[in-house]
This record gives structure tokens, sequence and C-alpha cells, in this order.
């Protein structure tokens, strides 16, 4: 499946925001509205989904939709 | 109905608290360290006092990540965990001039660092189904200290404060945790005691009689309860009134 599609997932079932808004530009924080648990869910949501471990100092980079899909590339 | 774990369950405090949930209709995980035939025992009156289901798991928590492993067991086995007791303990009394590396060690693995372990585990569970109840049985003696318990209770004492922590973080997820001090308790232990040291203690109790482990369980029960969702990092003697606060 598409990376993008798959990302989208993990944040609508996390932050429970609507798929339309999850652009790539789209702030986790600023624009969907996610605290700091909300963060740290996504995250474990993306290793989960993907299979992959992010330590703390990567996901504090993951601010934005395109950060997370970069980094999965990243480590495919 | 819920799904529970109450850890040392097979006797004792956690026995009485296995078997006061289970009077309220919730299921059970019955969890202990080498007496299975008690559990057993424990997991049939809890069916007959009203579980739909009760399942028995063995672990022995004095080995780091055991209890990772019990709450995953249990959540398996129940098919999900809404609560979740950290009943089991240990002591190895002795003064602190004689208090071996190996006594500190062993109660604080048991007592204080499978608690970690299992809230971790419990609390990844039930950020996802978004409610959740923890209680931590400490003790009196985690706020009052006692001679010849000085690992007992840093361990109890830091199940207070481990408490109040980890009930500020999840808070927002319909997640209580709440700690439970029992003061002197009707037990094993307290049964062998002489009867003139059970006369010092109860000069200490205002209530003038020793706790019944069914008090302590009414307590937990509550706790785990809808009706305590506003309480939160609490610790909440059973005891008699010996620690007012």
């Amino acid at each position: 499946m598409d990376i993008l599609e798959s990302v989208k997932e993990v944040i609508v079932e996390k932050l429970g925001v609507e798929a339309e808004k999850i652009t790539p530009e789209a702030r986790f924080i600023e624009d969907l509205g996610a605290d700091s648990l909300d963060t740290v869910e996504l995250i474990m949501g993306l290793e989960d989904k993907f299979g992959l471990e992010i330590s703390d100092e990567e996901a504090e980079k993951i601010r934005t939709v395109q950060d997370a899909i970069s980094f999965i590339q990243s480590k495919q | 109905m819920r799904k529970a774990l109450v850890t040392g369950s097979s006797r004792g405090i956690g026995k009485a608290i296995a078997l006061e949930l289970a009077s309220r209709g919730h299921a059970l995980a019955i969890h202990y360290a080498a007496s299975k035939d008690a559990a057993e025992a424990v997991a049939e009156e809890a069916r007959a006092k009203g579980s739909p289901q009760a399942v028995v798991i063995g672990a022995d928590l004095g080995t780091p990540q055991a209890a990772a492993g019990l709450v995953s067991e249990a959540n398996a086995a129940l098919g999900g965990l809404d609560i979740l007791v950290n009943n089991a303990g240990i002591t190895r009394d002795t003064l602190l001039i004689r208090m071996k590396d190996e006594d500190w060690d062993a109660v604080i693995q048991t007592n204080l660092s499978a608690i970690f372990h299992a809230t971790r585990e419990a609390v990844k569970i039930m950020m996802r189904a978004k409610w959740g109840r923890i209680v931590n049985i400490s003790s009196v003696v985690g706020i009052l200290g006692n001679p010849g318990q000085a690992n007992y209770v840093a361990a109890k004492a830091g199940l207070i404060g481990f408490t109040k922590s980890v009930a500020k973080e999840y808070a927002t997820r319909g997640i209580t945790v709440n700690a439970v001090a029992p003061g002197f308790i009707e037990s094993d232990m307290t049964a062998k005691l002489p009867e003139s040291v059970v006369a010092e203690y109860l000069k200490q109790i205002p209530v003038g009689r020793l706790g019944k482990p069914e008090e302590v369980a009414k307590a937990v029960a509550f706790l785990v309860s809808d009706d305590a969702a506003y309480i939160n990092g609490q610790t909440l003697c059973v005891d008699g009134g010996m620690t007012p606060h």
C-alpha cells in the first residue's frame, strides 16, 4: 500500500481527524490538534504499522505528515 | 463487565480483591507466583460469585520483564484489559545494617520495578480503549516508615510517587491511577505474630482492631469503578484511622 495512505490511516485512528485534513504539509500539533501524548501515540502507531523503531530524537523531528512519510521512506 | 488483572491474588488481600471484583461481575485474571492450586481455587470461587471468566496465570515477578509478559498474557486471555491491580509483593525484613544487597534488590524488583513494567504495558492497552483503572497496593508503612523494613518501605513509598506521576500523564485518556495503603490487615503474616506484638499494633489503631482483607478490597473495587472517575493520583489509607492526612 501507498505510504501516504498507510500514514493517513494511523493519523485518523490516533488523532480522530478527517482524512481530508491530512495533507503532506499538515503539522500534527498546530494543524491536526495533537497534544504531546497524541504525538507519542502517533509515533507508536507508525512503529507498529511499518514495523520499525523510531528513537526519541528521530520522533522529535517528525512534525508534519511529510516528515513522517520521508522518515519511513528513508528506512525502507 | 470489565476485564481485570489482580497480581498476587491466590491469597490474602489480592484474593479478597479478586473475589470482590468477581462479585461485581468482572472478568478476572488471577495471578500467582508459586501457589497454582490456591489460584485455581480462587478462580473457581470467582466464577461462583459471578465472574463471567476467571483465568489463572503464573509469573515470577522477581524476574525483570515478567510483569510485562503477565499483562500481555492477561490481555490475550481476557480479550482486553481495563483494570490492573498491582498487589503482589514480598518482604525481606531485617535491620538496615544487616540488610543484604539481595534483600534490597529482591524487594525493589518485585514491589516496585515489576509495577513499572506491568503498568507501562497496561497503559499502552488502556490508551487504545480510552478507559482504564490502575490501583497500586502500597502500605501505611510507605507513609509512616517502619523499622526493619527499609527496603519494603522504600518500595511502597516509591509506589505512591509513581502513582501520582502516571496519574497525571494519562488522565486525558480516561485512565486513573490510584494507590491504596492498607494498615495492619488480618493475614498469614499477622496470624503468625505473637499476641504482645499485635497488642502493640492495636494501640496505634484508633478503630481498635486489625482490618480485614475484604475492607481493603471494597476500597479497590470503588476506585476501579466508573463512580471514581474523578479520583486520580490519590493514596487511600485503609487503616482504621492510623494515618489521617
